[in-house]
This record gives C-alpha cells, structure tokens and sequence, in this order.
C-alpha cells in the first residue's frame, strides 16, 4: 500500500552524503489536494508500485521550489525523478510507464496503433469533452444549457469507443483510463451540484458502468480527494463564475 | 505480391500542403525513408474519404496506414518512430526523460503558436502587440530548451532532427510569414541567434526542404484563402 511521506527524511543513522544522495534519489510528487491532475499521477505511481514523497503546495502561495522546477507554468503536478523536473499530467504518465518499464502492469499498450489510439482519446478528453464540461458546470440558462448539449455529444462519442468494456483498455486500466478517471467522481459532485444529471443511464450504460469499475478499482478507492472538501470547493467555484458573469 | 493498380499504397497522408501539422508527417516519413501516397485536400471542402477516416474530428493530417486511420499530428509522428523503429534515425530519444522534455516543448508549442500565427494573419481576431510579446517570449524559452538539449550540436533532436524539431520546425513557414503579413519580427538574430540558425538548417535538411515552402508561399496561400472563411476562420486541420 503506497503511503505518501509528508517529511522527507526517516533516517537518523545514515551519513550526510548518504542522506543527500538517498534524498536525490527519491522520487516526489509536488500536488495539491483537489487536483484532478495530481491524481492521475498518483495512481500511475500506484500501479508500478513506486514509492515517492509528496509535497502538498499551497496554490496561493506556491514554494519557490515548485516555481524553481516549473518555471514555465508554475503549476503542479510535478515530478521530481534524480532531481530532474517533469511537468504536464500526460507527459508524466508516459515518462512513468517508460522509466519504470518493467515494473508493475504497462499503462500504455504495446502495439504502435494502440498507443496512438489511447493518446487520441487522452486528447479528445483534454481538449474536446473537458471544455463543454468545464462550461456546463460554471455558467447558467441558455449558455448552460448548449454547454450540457454539447458535452453529451461528446460522452456519446466516449460511450461507443467503450463499447461495454470493463476499461478502455480492456480488462485492466491504462493511460485513458486515468486519463478521464477524475471524472468518475468529478461528474457526479457537478451533478449534485447543479441538480441535473449528465451522465443517464438510458443514453450512457457503458460509462456509467466504467465510472464505478473505476471507482471500485483497488487502486482508486485506496486514493480519491476528500469528497466533502472538494464539493464544497466546487461549489464554491460555481458561485464565483456565476457571480463574475452578472 | 507485387501491388497492382486498384490496391491503395500502404501509407497514404490525408493532408493540405499548408498545414504545419500535416507538414509534420511529411518530414517523419521522409526521414524514415517511408513510401508513401499524398492525398490533398480541397480547401474548403472536405473529401468523403476524410470523413470516413476522421469522424470525430473530421481534420487532417489523418496517415492510413493499411486503410487504418491515425490522427492528430504529433500522434502520427511518435506512431511512424515506433512503427519504423529499425530505420534509422530515431525520431524520439532513447532516454525516457529527455522524451518528457522534449513532449513537454512540443505541447507548449501547440499551445502558443497556431492560435499565435492565425490572429497574426488576422484570420482570428486577437491582441496582435500582445500575441508577439507571447510568441517572442515563448521563442526566448525556446531558444534556451535548445541550447540545453542540442549540447552544441545542430538540433534539438542533437545530430540529426527529432520529434522537438519537427514540432517546432513546422511552425517555421508560417511563422516567418506572419512577420511579412503583419509587419513583426519573431525569429529575431538579435534575440534568438541560436534558433534563427537552427531554422535555417533545419528548412534546408533533406528531410524537410521539399515539404516546408517559402515564406512567400504562405503569404500567397494567406491572401488567397484568407477571406475564404468568414465564420470558421482556420485551416480545416487540427
């Protein structure tokens, strides 16, 4: 079971240089608590079985290590590997199922085609059905409303590639899998919230279905964000938009 | 078997010569030594065939590989670097965290320059004086990712062009001219000596110099199909 190591150092015995150099070698995660990103990071690590410590940021306040690693974008996840900084969620995913190659279940597919299929509907996730999903849930009326439209366009399009499949990469989960994973919890808070449902069984089975099985997976229910806290905080964003637009 | 005339060649490119990102797949094949078909598209209407092949999308670069459909630029080059992986030259590194970094450069790229370049040409309206400052900004990373990775040597990729390459070198065209069409400078030798070198070497690589036209070339695609969209203002790629 990973457990995440607040402090970064547990041993007193060992020499200074030793320490140093056990430090350098450790792997670590900068995240934030509600970050769906951070996640997916974290069950990747899970999946191959790779220890790390984790450095929660303060988003307002960010570490000048978290600017010193990520310069670029300043934000997190970021992962530290021999010292070296890794940032953006899919680039990590892959650097992890490369460098820890053998070690656990692959995250990506073997074959050529496969691969480019999985990073096609990590895409399609990212830039096509996160944004109608994004707009859904922080506006109202009419705009609301061609936002929810379009997004079950998408998940409709999400729907037929699942296709019944336990995951989308089959009897185990892979990169998209995690990829889209937040929404598994994501969806319904925003549900709940919004007191409409997106994702109906009639018109979404498959993914109703692949929600749960991501849910119930063992490794997910050993590490999901503190649900009370992060409805709240959705709520609390909705509030924001919708105060910004009238 | 020898192929006959009604058999379809096993790599064909879906594309429009134009297109930095169908650009991108061109220069992957070329630098694989792949065989392969170019199918292009008529501006302003999309064939059957790219339809059936791209549904979800309905975009180029599509490459069918075998009939099968892959899209999405930079998917289809890592794909042609793990399907020919014994041709040399590998177009991806072999380390796993150079390959972070450089898929780290290549989506910034994607991020900045092609909504960058299309308000530049006034396809999209957008803050011009604020679009450059980004764009330059984002060159003076560029310019120092470069001189960390290429170790003195002549491209990003090292010896030979890679994946970061391609990815920036494709933007090259249209960027070089945005600054005819609008009047700015962005591969500035005063600025970015480094990349204005690399870019040159780069449009002039074997790999590239037949699928990278000249700016002017741009420029008079530009003036001609700039109107062409009133509502839907971009190239029909992705």
């Amino acid at each position: 079971m990973m457990k995440r190591n607040l402090t970064t150092h547990h041993s007193a015995t060992l020499s200074a240089m030793e320490r140093q150099e056990e430090d350098e070698d450790r792997v670590k995660l900068f995240g934030f608590w509600s970050s769906p990103y951070v996640y997916k990071v974290e069950w990747a690590l899970r999946i191959k079985g790779i220890q790390y410590d984790y450095i929660e940021e303060n988003l307002e306040n960010k570490s000048d290590q978290l600017l010193e690693y990520n310069p670029v974008h300043k934000k997190v996840p970021v992962l530290i590997y021999q010292g070296k900084p890794i940032a953006e969620s899919e680039v990590i995913l892959e650097f992890i199922d490369e460098a820890w190659k053998h070690h656990g279940d692959r995250i990506l597919p073997e074959d050529p085609y496969d691969r480019a299929m999985a990073r096609f509907w990590v895409r399609f996730g990212k830039d096509t059905l996160s944004p109608p999903i994004w707009k859904w849930f922080t506006t109202q009326g009419q705009e609301q409303e061609a936002a929810y439209a379009a997004a079950v366009e998408q998940l409709q399009i999400l729907e037929k590639e699942l296709d019944g499949k336990r995951f989308f990469a089959g009897e185990k989960m892979g990169l998209v899998d995690l990829s889209l994973g937040p929404f598994s919890y994501i969806i319904p808070i925003y549900e709940e919230i919004t007191g409409v449902k997106l994702i109906k069984e009639e018109k979404l089975p498959s993914l109703l279905a692949w929600m749960d099985n991501f849910l119930n997976s063992s490794i997910v229910r050993e590490h999901l964000p503190p649900m009370d806290k992060l409805k709240l905080r959705c709520q609390a964003i909705r509030e924001a938009f919708l105060k910004n637009t009238n | 078997m020898s192929s006959t005339k009604e058999e379809a060649p096993a790599v064909r490119v879906l594309g429009l010569w134009a297109s930095p990102f169908v650009i991108r797949v061109l220069i992957a094949l070329r630098l694989k030594g792949v065989e392969h078909e170019v199918l292009e598209e008529v501006v302003g209407k999309k064939s059957e065939l790219l339809l059936r092949s791209n549904p979800v999308h309905k975009k180029i670069p599509v490459l069918l590989h075998h009939g099968k459909p892959i899209s999405e630029s930079l998917i289809i080059v890592q794909y042609i670097d793990e399907v020919w992986s014994s041709n040399a030259p590998a177009i991806l590194p072999a380390d796993p965290y150079v390959r972070a970094v450089e898929r780290f450069w290549a989506q910034y790229i994607d991020d900045k320059f092609p909504r960058g370049i299309r308000i530049l040409k006034g396809t999209v309206d957008g803050n011009k004086d604020e679009i450059v400052e980004q764009l330059s900004t984002a060159l003076q990373l560029l310019e120092e990712a470069f001189l960390k990775l290429s170790n003195g040597k002549h491209y990003f990729g090292g010896d030979n062009i890679g994946y970061l390459d391609i990815a920036l070198g494709s933007h090259v065209g249209w960027v070089r001219a945005v600054e005819k069409i609008a009047g700015v400078q962005l591969l500035d030798a005063a600025k970015v000596p480094h990349l204005v070198a690399w870019a040159d070497r780069f449009c002039a690589h074997p790999a590239v110099v037949d699928v990278l036209p000249s700016a002017d070339r741009f420029v008079e695609y530009s003036v001609k199909y700039g109107s062409f969209f009133p509502t839907r203002p971009s190239l029909p790629t992705e």
